[in-house]
């Protein structure tokens, strides 16, 4: 409940820079997809994006530090990271859908089963499986052949539980005030990080070197990449978190009791973290 | 429920705030433009909101014009079908998510707060970062209408492969702009439901708050849920289009219907996210001009949750002709129809309320009870199309447009402008002018009316949706549809009319300015001050 202390900034630039920011970004993506020749203007726009979310944070950071904001305005943020978590989780929801309804539905249905089995008049030949490595079309090549969960994606998936262990640890060590504990564990779950982000790649490179996993392989590949890809594009993003995190720590941020920052990139940390699960299971194993 | 009354009064604070220069909190208001730019208060993008929500409502409209106008009679007059195309589908898109869900966001953001007693939104900046990504997206938008090849041409459903496959080159900006005006809903959402669970005046129980709030809370709840779908599917597309992914292609594996599932299991909750905060409005009229308070409160919020829950369940009903499998037939059209029980309670609600009650007509409550009427007629044709059988024969024709335009026109945007006429005194000052807002009324119900009651017939005699021509036999129906968008078009001016004459002066109005209001908004000066609530109100219900 409010206690007439309610911390309400007066003026900011940083919205309405923003909104320019975020519409320049898109034209430069836009231009760039349908016109070709439009990389300046994505990379402005992405400086420009980088730029105001880091003065926007400075700014949150300050008036933290000036003592303005009371316990109501940390529910605020609190109510606000957990419903943006929450949006990112029906985000992915939407690609995992996409995944099953395939694998459930669309590929039986084009193999001939139930009432929809017209399209064996189109594909006579075609075999339902999956992974897909034969689709419907012959203008549509497969791949080759896909990963085996055991190797790189089990190493991948006990980096990233691990990371999530040591950040936890990172975190007990600051509501214990032990900094140097907490400095060289959340050191180490950033390392985690990017090693996972390396190995990924080694991944991608060998997917569309050795395994003829690409974009343009039919639902395999498309599915594949839309999961992995946006799923590392949140651990690119919550291992940038992570490193300012770092920073903070080591510049002396946070107290035991008020780190919201720090609580709400472990959320974000987790939630990546338990999205790549439902990856490793329903991409990689089953 | 019974009337709301603050132990002290928040007037006070407001009062002595100002004349004190206001505490560090909000040193020097920005003047001239960079006010607007600026802005983190709720009332001033409140307004920013509203204003862009008019402004698009008749550049929406005046694409609706631009196919009535051919529709007029049979044949092709005035424009190509392909740009036929464009504008049934920028009229939709423009309609649905820059007219309608910006108009409800700046009804909140101006609303809730005082409705209550929070000193602004949870977020402010957010809230100003919200608003302006919304002119952006927009911009670029509207912008795909001039670039080659056209704009988007697939209707605002943009089913694949024609969005995908068969798209103008343009598509790709058009998912960009979705993106961003996504984003905005997202952000917008998150905000609205960290006020109404942080922001509560002490003693206001969520049982307490008014309808307009939780359904909101509800409303907002649906964004966050499935805005991000949307930005998955389009995603999608954008692979589809521009990397070579086969997500709706049956040739690479995918399905085109895949992109019919994503799309509805945004779709249809994005109807009730247009529909749900309109219950609201009408259930702060409704007791207020019958003077009794509202029948069945809890009941109404039990009502909007199940609706709320029932609308992630329904979404094949737009899909039957598709080719599902039987089942699955089945199953949408029950859980659709089961929608019925919920949204007959409201209206059950709504008429029990008025019933015995001392009734007054002032606009506000003249454009509730049309609501209530007209917003019943188009529940009814859902019905309708619910049974999968009877919507084989109805699918894609007028009688669906017909349907989604009553529960859409004088549904959501007759609540829309009842919450204009009641709220206008609060936030100018001044009344309305009763006559020419009575004109406006009246003007509206007929050309609403004349314009979408002829599609019911037209669609029933298997007159096809999002075509430039028709056969002959239509002829007359259309006609009728086109005098009355045009009148109903024209008569909109009205509303701008009153509304620019009402922020110019009028008849003084108090801080109650119904006599039958009990809300807490209602505690503040008219017009209210640019803070209010800043030492929140301490919250009592007195019971009956």
């Amino acid at each position: 409940m409010s206690g007439g202390s309610y911390y309400v900034p007066a003026k900011s630039y940083w919205p309405i820079l923003g909104s320019l920011a975020t519409g320049f970004m898109m034209v430069g993506l836009g231009a760039q997809l349908v016109y070709g020749s439009a990389n300046v203007l994505i990379l402005i726009g992405v400086i420009a994006v980088v730029a105001v979310m880091a003065f926007w944070f400075r700014d949150v950071i300050n008036e933290s530090h000036q003592g303005l904001y009371d316990s109501q305005m940390d529910r605020s943020f609190r109510w606000g990271m957990g419903w943006f978590i929450f949006s990112e989780v029906m985000f992915f929801a939407a690609f995992f859908g996409a995944l099953f309804y395939v694998r459930m539905f669309a590929i039986p249905w084009l193999g001939g089963e139930g009432a929809k089995g017209v399209s064996a008049l189109l594909w006579p030949n075609f075999i339902a499986e999956w992974p897909l490595l034969s689709p419907p079309d012959a203008s549509v090549s497969g791949p080759d052949n896909v990963f085996s969960p055991w190797q790189l994606p089990l190493v991948n998936t006990l980096l990233l539980v691990t990371s999530s262990i040591t950040l936890t640890i990172a975190h007990e060590a600051l509501k214990a005030e032990k900094r140097r504990v907490c400095r060289n564990w959340l050191a180490g779950t950033v390392i985690l990080g990017c090693c996972f982000i390396f190995i990924q790649g080694v991944e991608y490179y060998e997917a569309y070197q050795h395994y003829g996993i690409t974009l343009e392989a039919g639902i395999f590949g498309s599915t594949f990449f839309i999961l992995t890809g946006f799923h590392g594009v949140h651990v690119i993003i919550g291992t940038l978190i992570l490193m300012v995190m770092l920073a903070r720590i080591i510049r002396g941020h946070f107290s035991d009791t008020g780190h919201f920052g720090f609580e709400a990139s472990c959320w974000y940390w987790h939630f990546v973290d338990v999205v790549w699960l439902g990856l490793f299971i329903f991409v990689y194993v089953v | 429920m019974a009337p709301r009354i603050p132990l002290q009064s928040p007037l006070q604070h407001s009062d002595t705030v100002a004349t004190a220069g206001g505490v560090d909190h909000h040193p020097s208001q920005p003047t001239g433009w960079r006010r607007w730019l600026l802005t983190t208060n709720h009332k001033e993008i409140g307004t920013l909101y509203l204003i862009f929500s008019l402004s698009m409502f008749f550049v929406g409209g005046i694409f609706a014009l631009v196919v009535r106008a051919e529709l007029f009679q049979p044949g092709l007059q005035l424009v190509e079908p392909e740009f036929f195309n464009q504008m049934t589908t920028m009229h939709g898109l423009i309609m649905v998510f820059a007219a309608v869900m910006p108009a409800f966001t700046g009804l909140a953001n101006w609303m809730i707060p005082l409705q209550i007693g929070a000193p602004d939104m949870a977020l402010p900046r957010l809230n100003n970062f919200s608003f302006w990504l919304l002119p952006v997206a927009f911009t670029l938008l509207l912008s795909t209408l001039l670039m080659p090849g056209g704009g988007p041409n697939f209707g605002w459903t943009f089913y694949a492969p024609l969005s995908t496959t068969y798209a103008p080159a343009s598509t790709t900006f058009f998912i960009l702009a979705l993106h961003i005006a996504g984003i905005s809903s997202i952000l917008g959402a998150i905000n609205i439901i960290a006020t109404i669970l942080n922001m509560r005046a002490p003693g206001m129980r969520l049982m307490d708050m008014p309808l307009f709030v939780w359904t909101w809370l509800i409303t907002a709840f649906l964004l966050i849920a499935v805005m991000p779908v949307l930005a998955g599917v389009i995603t999608m597309m954008l692979m589809d289009i521009n990397f070579g992914t086969s997500f709706f292609d049956a040739g690479g594996g995918g399905d085109p219907v895949l992109f019919q599932h994503l799309f509805w299991f945004f779709g249809h909750p994005e109807v009730y996210i247009m529909i749900l905060p309109a219950f609201g409005i009408v259930s702060a009229i409704i007791p207020t001009f019958a003077r009794k308070p509202l029948f069945g409160y809890a009941s109404m919020v039990y009502a909007t949750a199940a609706i709320a829950l029932l609308s992630f369940l329904v979404w094949a009903h737009h899909m039957f002709v598709v080719g599902l499998p039987l089942v699955a037939e089945l199953f949408f059209m029950y859980s659709t129809m089961l929608i019925a029980v919920p949204t007959g309670v409201k209206v059950f609600n709504w008429v029990t309320t008025l019933f015995r009650g001392s009734i007054s007509f002032e606009s506000p409550m003249l454009f509730a009870l049309a609501f209530v009427v007209l917003f019943t007629i188009g529940g009814f044709s859902g019905l309708m199309l619910a049974i999968a059988p009877a919507d084989f024969q109805y699918h894609d024709t007028y009688f669906v447009v017909a349907h989604f335009h009553y529960v859409l026109v004088p549904g959501a945007i007759f609540a829309i402008m009842a919450g204009v006429y009641y709220w206008l005194p609060k936030w100018t000052g001044h009344y309305p002018n009763e006559t020419l807002a009575k004109w406006h009324f009246w003007f509206s119900v007929i050309g609403v009316n004349l314009t979408f009651f002829p599609m019911h017939f037209a669609g029933l005699a298997g007159m096809p949706r999002r075509i430039p021509d028709y056969a002959l036999q239509f002829a007359d129906f259309n006609l009728v549809s086109s005098i009355g968008a045009f009148f109903f078009g024209a008569s909109q001016l009205l509303f701008v009319l009153v509304i620019i004459l009402c922020v110019r002066g009028g008849k003084p109005a108090p801080a109650k300015a119904w006599e039958g209001a009990v809300d807490l908004e209602w505690t503040v000066p008219s017009p209210a001050p640019l803070h209010t609530f800043e030492t929140p109100p301490v919250f009592r219900q007195i019971e009956k």
